[in-house]
Parts: C-alpha cells; sequence; structure tokens
C-alpha cells in the first residue's frame, strides 16, 4: 500500500523539487529520486507477486463515490520496466549532460519532465478511473510534447507541434468517448463499467476512446508523428518517448477492451484493431529499411513494434484454455511491451552515445565506431536481437506465446506476419550494424566516452534479453490478477 | 551431480567465451590458457560420460522459462556421439587457430566467439526438448555470423550477409514447424514423442518439409546451399569450424533428430516423406560433386565436397532402416575427422606457401611433406578407399539402401564415388607427380599448424582401421541405433 503511494507521489514530488533546488543540486536530487522511486516500484512488486493486487480507495471512499488505484501483476511489470528504463534514462542524461556543453533548456528542463512523466506514467498504470486515466494522459502527452521540443532546433518544434496536434486530437476523442460512457451508466470505474447494464451508446463510446488512443499509441495510420518526433529529441528523450509513452495509451486499450467492456469485441472490431497493427508492422519495417539516419531507424522500428501488441486483440484465449499457456497472447504482447520497452531505450541511449562520440547519427558517420566503443556496439547488438525476436531474448518469448496462439486459435496468417516482421527488423537492424563493425579508420571522437556511460545501454540490453532467459518469473507476476477474457478470449 | 553435468559441459565452453571477450588484445597467454583449459576439461568431461552412458546412465538438467518454454538439457547416446566429435575437433581447431593467427588484431573477439559458438554446438546436441533446440540453433547463427565476417574486408562481409540471408529465413521456418506442431500436441521432448494423430497427415508432411527447411539450411542441402561456398572468404579455422566442428553438423544432426526423435522413423515411412528427402539428399550428394569438379580454388572445392558429403547423414536418416542410420552416424564422426584435415591442410598451403589455386599444388608434396601425407589421407578416405573412414560409411549406407528396399542408393553411392575421385585425384596427382615450378617456395616450420593436421589425419585413419574395435564411433552408432531407436 505505502510503495504504491510511493510510486505515484515521489515523482511528482521530486518533479517539483528539482524546480525549486539550486541548480548544483539538480542532478544528484534527480539522482536520488530516481533510486528511491525504482526502490518503490520493487517494493510494489514483491508485494503483488507474493500478495497477489494491491488495491487503494482514495480517501477510504469506494467507487463510485471515491477514486480507486489498484495493483495487479500487469501494472506492477510496467511499473518496474518503467522505473529501470526512468533509472538508465537518468544515468544516461547525468552523462551526457555533465559538461556544460549541453544548452540551458536541456540542463534546466530535462530533469522536472522527466520526473513529471515518470509520475504520470504510473499514474495511468494504476488508474481504476476512466477520467483519472484521462488526466494521466493529458501529463503524459504534456511531459512528452516538451521532451520532444528540447534540443530546440526548428526541426524539433516543428515535430513537436506536429506531436501536440495529433496528441490533442487524441485526447479530445477519448475525452468525448468517457463523456458518452459516463452519460449511460453514472460512474467511470472500470471495475463497475465490467458489471453494467449494457446500453446503447456503448459502442460509440467505446471507438471514440479507442481511436483516441490510436492516435496517441501511434499505431499505423496515425504513426505519421513518430518518427520525427521521436529522432528529434535529445537522446535520453527519445529512450523515454519511444520506450514508454505509447506503452501507457495501449494499456488503457486494455483496460478498456479486457476489463470495462469485453463484450463489445466483435470479431469485425477485433480485426479492425489488428489489421493497423499488420500494417504497421510491414511499413514501419520498410520505412525503416531505406533511411539513412540511426536514430530514424529506431523510430521507425518503433513504428513497426508497436503493431505487433494489436495482435492480442484478435489472438487473446487462443481457443485453448486446456493448454499450458492459456493466456499465451495476451502474456505475449504485454511480454512485448516489456521487452520493447527495455531494448529500444538501450537502443537510443546507445544512439545517444554515438552523437555524443561523433556529433551525427547518419550511418555513414557511423562507420567503425563498433572498434571505439565496443562496449555501445556489444549493447546495440544485443538490442537488436530482443527486437528481431531471435532467442533467447524477451522479444523472442512474446514472439512465441503469440505465435503459439495464432495456431492454437486457428489464425496461422498472423503468425506469419509475427515471422515475416522478424525478418523485417533483421533486416532494417543488419545496416546500422554493418556500419558500426565495417573495417574503417578510427574515427577520432569528439569526446571520450566513460566505460561507465557506455554500461548504461548495456545493462537495459542484458535485461531484455534476461527477460526471456528467466521469462518464469515475470510470467507469474503477469497471470495476478489478470482479467478472464485473458484466457479466454475476447 | 548428475543435473549438474549436463550444465558444466555447456560452461566449459560458455564460460571463456564470456571471459575472454573481456580480455585485453594482448593478454595471449591467459586467452590461449584459458581456451584450451576449457577445451581440454570437456575432453575429460565426455570421455567420463561415455563411459557412464555406455552403462546405461543419463543426465538431464532442466530450466523452466514461460509455461510450455523449457530449456531442457539432457546427456543421451545420439547427443554424445556428437558433442565429443565437437569437442575433440575444438581442441584441434584451438591449437591450430592460435598459431594460425598469431599475434593478429582482434583476437579475444575471434576466440570469444569462436567458444561462444562451440558452446552453442554442445547446448544444441544437448537440447532435450524442441525449443531448447531451437534457442541454441539460433545462438548457434549469431556466434558464428562475427566469426564469417571476421576478416572486415569486402568478400567476408559479404559471406557474413549472404549467411544470415540464408540463416534467419531457414530459422523462421524452424520456428514455424516447432510452433506448428507444438500447438498441437503440446511442447515436443526427445524422450517422449509427440502423438502425431492429432493433426492431419497433410499437415504433418507440411510441418515435416518445414523441418528439413529450417535444419537444411545448416546442412547445406541443395537448394539452400549457397551460403556454404561463399563463406570461403573466412579464415582457415573458422572453415574448419562450420564444415567439420559445427555449424553444417548441427544442421545434419537436426535432421537426424527431427526423423528418430520428433516424428520417428515410422511416421517418416507411413508419411511417404522420407523416400523425398533421400532423393533430395542424393540430388544434393551428386549436385556438390559435380560444382565441385568445376573449382579451382581448393577451399571453394573443399566446400562443395562437403555440401555433398553431409548429405549422406541425411541420406542415411531418411532411408530410416537401422544399417543406413548406422552409416549416417558414423558419417557425422568421419565426414567431421576427414574434411578438417583437408581444411587445416588448404589453411597451411596458403599460409605457408601462398597457395589457393588447385594449380600451385604442383610438386608440393616435397617441399610440404607431412601436409601432403595427410591431405592425401584426407582425399582418399572421402573417396572412400578401404581401409580408410569413408570407405566404412559409404558400406553400411549401401547395404542400409538395400535393407530398406531402395537398391537405386547403391547407384548414388558408386556415382558419387566416382566423381570424388574425379575431383580428388587430380590433386594427388599434382601435388605427389608433377615438378615444382622454378620459383617455388614454401616449407612447414609451423608445428601448432601442422600437428592438429597430423592428428586429426591419423585419427580419420585410425577410425576405418579399428572400426571394429569397441570403442571406434562405429561401435557408438551400432550402439545408439539398436539401443534407443531399435526395433
Amino acid at each position: 500500500m505505502s510503495a504504491l503511494v510511493a510510486v505515484l507521489t515521489l515523482p511528482l514530488v521530486a518533479a517539483l523539487g528539482v524546480f525549486v533546488v539550486p541548480a548544483r543540486l539538480r542532478v544528484p536530487m534527480a539522482l536520488a529520486s530516481a533510486a528511491m522511486i525504482t526502490g518503490a516500484a520493487l517494493a510494489l512488486c514483491v508485494t503483488v507477486a507474493r500478495g497477489g493486487p494491491v488495491m487503494l480507495m482514495a480517501g477510504g471512499w469506494a467507487p463510485p463515490i471515491g477514486i480507486a488505484l489498484r495493483a495487479d501483476g500487469l501494472a506492477a511489470a510496467l511499473i518496474i520496466m518503467t522505473a529501470l528504463v526512468m533509472g538508465a534514462v537518468t544515468c544516461a542524461a547525468w552523462f551526457e549532460a555533465s559538461p556544460a556543453r549541453a544548452g540551458p533548456r536541456m540542463a534546466f528542463g530535462f530533469w522536472p519532465l522527466m520526473l513529471l512523466l515518470w509520475g504520470a506514467l504510473n499514474a495511468v498504470y494504476l488508474s481504476r478511473d476512466l477520467f483519472n486515466l484521462y488526466v494521466g494522459l493529458e501529463l503524459i502527452s504534456l511531459a512528452a510534447v516538451a521532451l520532444a521540443a528540447l534540443s530546440g532546433t526548428a526541426q524539433a518544434f516543428a515535430a513537436a507541434l506536429r506531436y501536440m496536434i495529433f496528441a490533442l486530437a487524441g485526447s479530445l476523442l477519448y475525452l468525448a468517448g468517457v463523456v458518452l460512457a459516463y452519460a449511460a451508466h453514472g460512474t467511470l470505474d472500470i471495475g463497475l463499467l465490467t458489471a453494467r447494464t449494457p446500453a446503447q451508446g456503448d459502442a460509440l463510446a467505446l471507438g471514440l476512446m479507442t481511436a483516441g488512443l490510436l492516435a496517441k499509441t501511434a499505431l499505423f495510420p496515425f504513426h505519421v508523428w513518430l518518427p520525427p518526433a521521436h529522432a528529434s529529441a535529445p537522446a535520453p528523450a527519445s529512450a523515454l518517448l519511444s520506450a514508454l509513452v505509447p506503452k501507457a495509451s495501449f494499456l488503457i486499450l486494455m483496460r478498456l477492451w479486457f476489463e470495462a467492456m469485453p463484450d463489445l469485441a466483435t470479431p469485425a472490431a477485433l480485426l479492425a484493431l489488428a489489421v493497423p497493427g499488420a500494417a504497421a508492422v510491414l511499413w514501419g519495417g520498410v520505412l525503416a529499411l531505406v533511411q539513412k539516419r540511426l536514430k530514424l531507424i529506431i523510430a521507425y522500428s518503433t513504428v513497426a513494434q508497436l503493431g505487433y501488441m494489436f495482435l492480442v486483440f484478435p489472438l487473446a484465449g487462443g481457443g485453448g484454455a486446456a493448454q499450458p499457456w492459456a493466456a499465451g497472447a495476451w502474456t505475449g504482447a504485454v511480454f512485448h511491451a516489456l521487452s520493447h520497452g527495455l531494448a529500444k531505450a538501450a537502443m537510443f541511449l546507445a544512439a545517444g552515445i554515438y552523437i555524443a562520440a561523433v556529433g551525427s547519427d547518419r550511418l555513414g558517420d557511423l562507420r567503425g565506431l563498433a572498434r571505439a566503443l565496443p562496449m555501445t556496439g556489444f549493447a546495440f547488438a544485443l538490442a537488436a536481437i530482443t527486437l528481431m525476436g531471435l532467442p533467447p531474448s524477451g522479444g523472442f518469448t512474446a514472439k512465441y506465446l503469440l505465435m503459439t496462439s495464432a495456431f492454437a486459435a486457428g489464425q496461422w496468417p498472423w503468425a506469419l506476419l509475427l515471422a515475416g516482421g522478424g525478418l523485417l527488423a533483421a533486416g532494417y537492424f543488419y545496416r546500422p550494424m554493418v556500419a558500426l563493425f565495417a573495417r574503417d579508420a578510427r574515427v577520432p571522437l569528439l569526446r571520450s566516452i566513460p566505460r561507465a556511460w557506455q554500461s548504461v545501454p548495456l545493462v537495459l540490453a542484458v535485461l531484455s534479453i534476461m527477460l526471456g532467459l528467466l521469462s518464469a518469473t515475470p510470467f507469474d507476476l503477469l497471470q495476478v490478477g489478470r482479467p478472464p477474457p485473458a484466457s479466454e478470449g475476447l | 551431480m548428475t543435473a549438474a553435468l549436463p550444465v558444466l559441459i555447456v560452461l566449459t565452453s560458455l564460460v571463456p567465451a564470456c571471459v575472454t571477450f573481456f580480455l585485453a588484445q594482448d593478454s595471449h597467454r591467459l586467452r590461449n590458457g584459458l581456451n584450451l583449459s576449457g577445451a581440454v576439461l570437456k575432453l575429460a568431461l565426455i570421455v567420463w560420460m561415455l563411459f557412464a552412458v555406455a552403462g546405461g546412465a543419463s543426465y538431464e538438467a532442466t530450466l523452466p522459462l514461460a509455461p510450455g518454454l523449457v530449456i531442457l538439457l539432457r546427456v543421451d547416446a545420439l547427443a554424445l556421439l556428437f558433442i565429443s566429435l565437437s569437442a575433440a575437433l575444438w581442441f584441434a581447431t584451438t591449437i591450430y587457430a592460435i598459431a594460425y593467427f598469431g599475434k593478429k588484431a582482434e583476437l579475444s573477439r575471434f576466440f570469444g566467439f569462436f567458444s561462444l559458438c562451440v558452446a552453442a554446438t554442445t547446448g544444441l546436441a544437448l537440447s532435450g526438448s524442441l525449443i531448447s533446440f531451437f534457442i541454441f540453433f539460433e545462438l548457434l547463427t549469431l556466434s558464428t555470423w562475427p566469426l564469417v565476417a571476421h576478416k572486415q574486408d569486402k568478400p567476408s562481409l559479404a559471406a557474413a550477409r549472404a549467411y544470415l540471408a540464408y540463416a534467419l529465413p531457414g530459422s523462421a521456418a524452424l520456428l514455424w514447424a516447432i510452433i506448428w506442431l507444438e500447438s498441437a500436441t503440446g511442447p515436443v521432448l526427445f524422450t517422449d514423442p509427440p502423438d502425431l494423430s492429432v493433426l492431419e497427415p497433410g499437415a504433418l508432411r507440411a510441418i515435416f518439409a518445414l523441418f528439413i527447411i529450417g535444419v537444411g539450411v545448416k546442412a547445406a542441402l541443395v537448394p539452400l546451399h549457397g551460403w556454404l561456398p561463399a563463406a570461403m572468404a573466412a579464415p582457415a579455422p573458422v572453415s574448419a569450424l562450420l564444415h567439420a566442428v559445427a555449424v553444417v553438423k548441427a544442421g545434419a544432426f537436426g535432421v537426424v533428430r527431427v526423423i528418430y526423435d520428433v516424428f520417428g522413423a515410422g511416421n517418416v515411412v507411413a508419411l511417404g516423406v522420407g523416400w523425398p528427402l533421400a532423393v533430395l539428399a542424393s540430388v544434393t550428394i551428386l549436385w556438390g560433386s559435380l560444382r565441385a569438379l568445376q573449382q579451382d580454388e581448393i577451399k571453394k572445392r573443399l566446400a562443395y565436397s562437403t555440401v555433398s558429403q553431409v548429405s549422406y547423414i541425411i541420406l542415411g536418416a531418411a532411408l530410416a532402416s537401422p544399417l543406413a542410420m548406422i552409416g549416417g552416424l558414423v558419417h557425422l564422426i568421419h565426414q567431421g575427422l576427414m574434411k578438417i584435415t583437408l581444411f587445416f591442410c588448404a589453411g597451411i598451403y596458403d599460409e605457408r606457401a601462398g597457395v589457393k589455386k588447385i594449380t600451385g599444388l604442383n610438386g608440393m608434396g616435397r617441399r610440404l611433406p607431412w601436409t601432403s601425407v595427410c591431405f592425401s589421407l584426407g582425399a582418399m578416405g572421402m573417396i572412400g578407399l578401404p581401409p580408410m573412414a569413408g570407405f566404412v560409411s559409404k558400406f553400411y549406407l549401401g547395404l542400409g539402401g538395400l535393407q530398406a528396399g531402395a537398391p537405386w542408393v547403391l547407384g548414388v553411392l558408386a556415382a558419387s564415388t566416382l566423381l570424388n575421385a574425379a575431383y580428388f585425384l587430380p590433386l594427388l596427382y599434382r601435388l605427389w607427380v608433377l615438378p615444382a615450378p622454378e620459383d617455388a617456395k614454401g616449407d612447414e616450420r609451423a608445428p601448432g599448424l601442422v600437428v592438429p593436421a597430423v592428428v586429426t589425419a591419423a585419427a580419420s585413419l585410425g577410425v576405418g582401421l579399428l572400426a571394429a574395435s569397441p570403442i571406434s564411433p562405429l561401435s557408438w552408432a551400432t550402439l545408439i541405433v539398436t539401443r534407443e531407436y531399435g526395433p
């Protein structure tokens, strides 16, 4: 219980705190609060894994009067993944910004925004109230747009503006859906909505909320804002934007479809969610193949990787409750979200190191860097293995669970997509790998990169591999408090 | 102890691999010592287990992942056959590689991935479930890529790209097959054959085809063999590894596992998928030999020869008669010993005399006598002259063909033997009969290169001469077939 409160309030308090303290205390305070929040996240995870879901009624009032917060296995897993990524990003930003070379905007703006984003993410993971979720989403968008604009170049501003337009439109659609749901049922609590008497306008409400969330998750064809925004932000900010931000809106989608209104899941609706996902896998992959800048390749890869998660909608259940991997697709999609978060953050932080070292992320300028920065090259390769879904990595476990469900449900074309998407990923990550490992004359580095900084993306990449190698524990954690449709199908 | 042994035997390669990555480039002694002691320890463990398993013991270790995903390492007779080959040849190749590279650059990276590759092969051999087989199969693919690309020049990078372009779609097919099968039958353990009756025969045939495509890429089955001749751009120790110790063998081993432990020989015959595979293997045998004839680079000729020879193993497995299977399994060992000898020698000709092309071999027998004797022994074994190792394999395969009611196999074997002779005998003629050119150079003052070649050549002679003794590979293959797959 106290851990739950801590993961919600600590980031917000710290975000205010780094504003007030003198400049020289800003970074130490950010580091200290990151450590504390990570500790609280770990404690929450252990509590959930041992004792089941943790509920908190704000002010002691039960819904519909009060607001409920609930940490189930899904929320706990995302909270710990967020904490790991945030912790790594904090360290990387500390190394990157430590000399006075970074502008005042980066040095001042990054820390409060990052902590605000952290608090908002945790709030979304834990909320059981649709309006509360809306507030969380808005806070996330606010922090994320500012992070995207942080580098201050004209390009970044244009990208951030485009991002904001999409985010605002998404919020409006979501809010309209929330209003309809409230008008029909008089409550916005997810638990109460599950037990509601179905009303006429439910489908429209769910459709509007879903459309808004799709725009925020950057699902194809709403992905156009993502690559420029993620590529023009400073690398630590890109890591947050790519690894964490889309997961929050996806989580709300899961909550809506699996918990609040699973009765509305018609086969046509599920197909309508999965087909754009499939298109994202292919289109994002093809565009990633032709990019010339490392950060753009990574960003388009995010577009593709987000698509996989939407396969959960038709595949959940898999038609085989008797199988040992019941809830396979549901768990697989969450595994994918987790391993993608860790690996993608590792990649962007590695890209940040390369940019710091040679001042560019064009593939041509990165040639031969693996020799100068071997640990970073290794981290990039490990993260690529996870994203390609090769064993033994978290990405492989995710893909295995999704593919098995596809066959068990008799929907093997989705499995074909999973296999093809993996090959595309191998194709688009092969190019930066070849550039990095090319045998070129040693490039003079603009600045020396300490080993400790190099080890940050490596730790994240190794964690994404360990997620597959030791997948039994996270698998069990995710089953804590999972909604019934996860195993029975929508 | 029984659970620790399979893990321990993987660790003997994995630990040196992981440590080597972090060693400084110039700490040659530490690196060499680490890798060699890993190899020696592994050999000792294997010898110990050979006796225990012959007495009926088996060892098992499991690591549960998500439900349905279990990494299961299990020492059985078939696994031991493969790892005793790969461990012995790993030791020889490490000595050879240390001498071959001397103090060149990027050695920590090379030996790290080299040991990782052997660790993956060991894990693959010991895998007791389909999914752990797949995991190690992929690890093998990934750890081989940096070795093929080791020189980092244009041809090496092109070869490495070709390798991945073949291997990754192959593993996608393999994963597809595994998941298709397991979604119907539940997780497949090799000790506990799945109940195939839940699937339609048509679906089973498709799954079998996907399996064969998946492992066939590594086994260089025609038409999936294109990467292997291209990979000749890699340094000689890598070629030895690809052709004899790890990669190609892992593919052939996979075919054996799929036929005997996943489907079961009876089902393969009943589904009617055995004879098409046998025909495909025969086509590969002949096609590889025909292409070998046309090559004038020594290593390319040897590579096509591998394409051809590895399919003997597949032919033996596909015929699914006991004698054919003995012939196939024993060829796993025999081909490994002979081919590694040939590649060691090709590396010596290149390093010590600067000879890459066949025309450069004229009169080499007098300048590099030890190497040339070894090369000749390997070549004669490949042709299948008695009493060399290759003869034993071909003899059993022929008998097995008759036993399986497929006398045409004799024709394939005869044609292949003629072709083998046609592409190897001219080399021997050049080595020993033709005079050397005026400006010929070269010596063999490199014991680290020559001694491994002599040892493997002697071994390939020995396993043929002593085939009837109880400790020969032939006896072990017979033990596998009679004890585990017997009628």
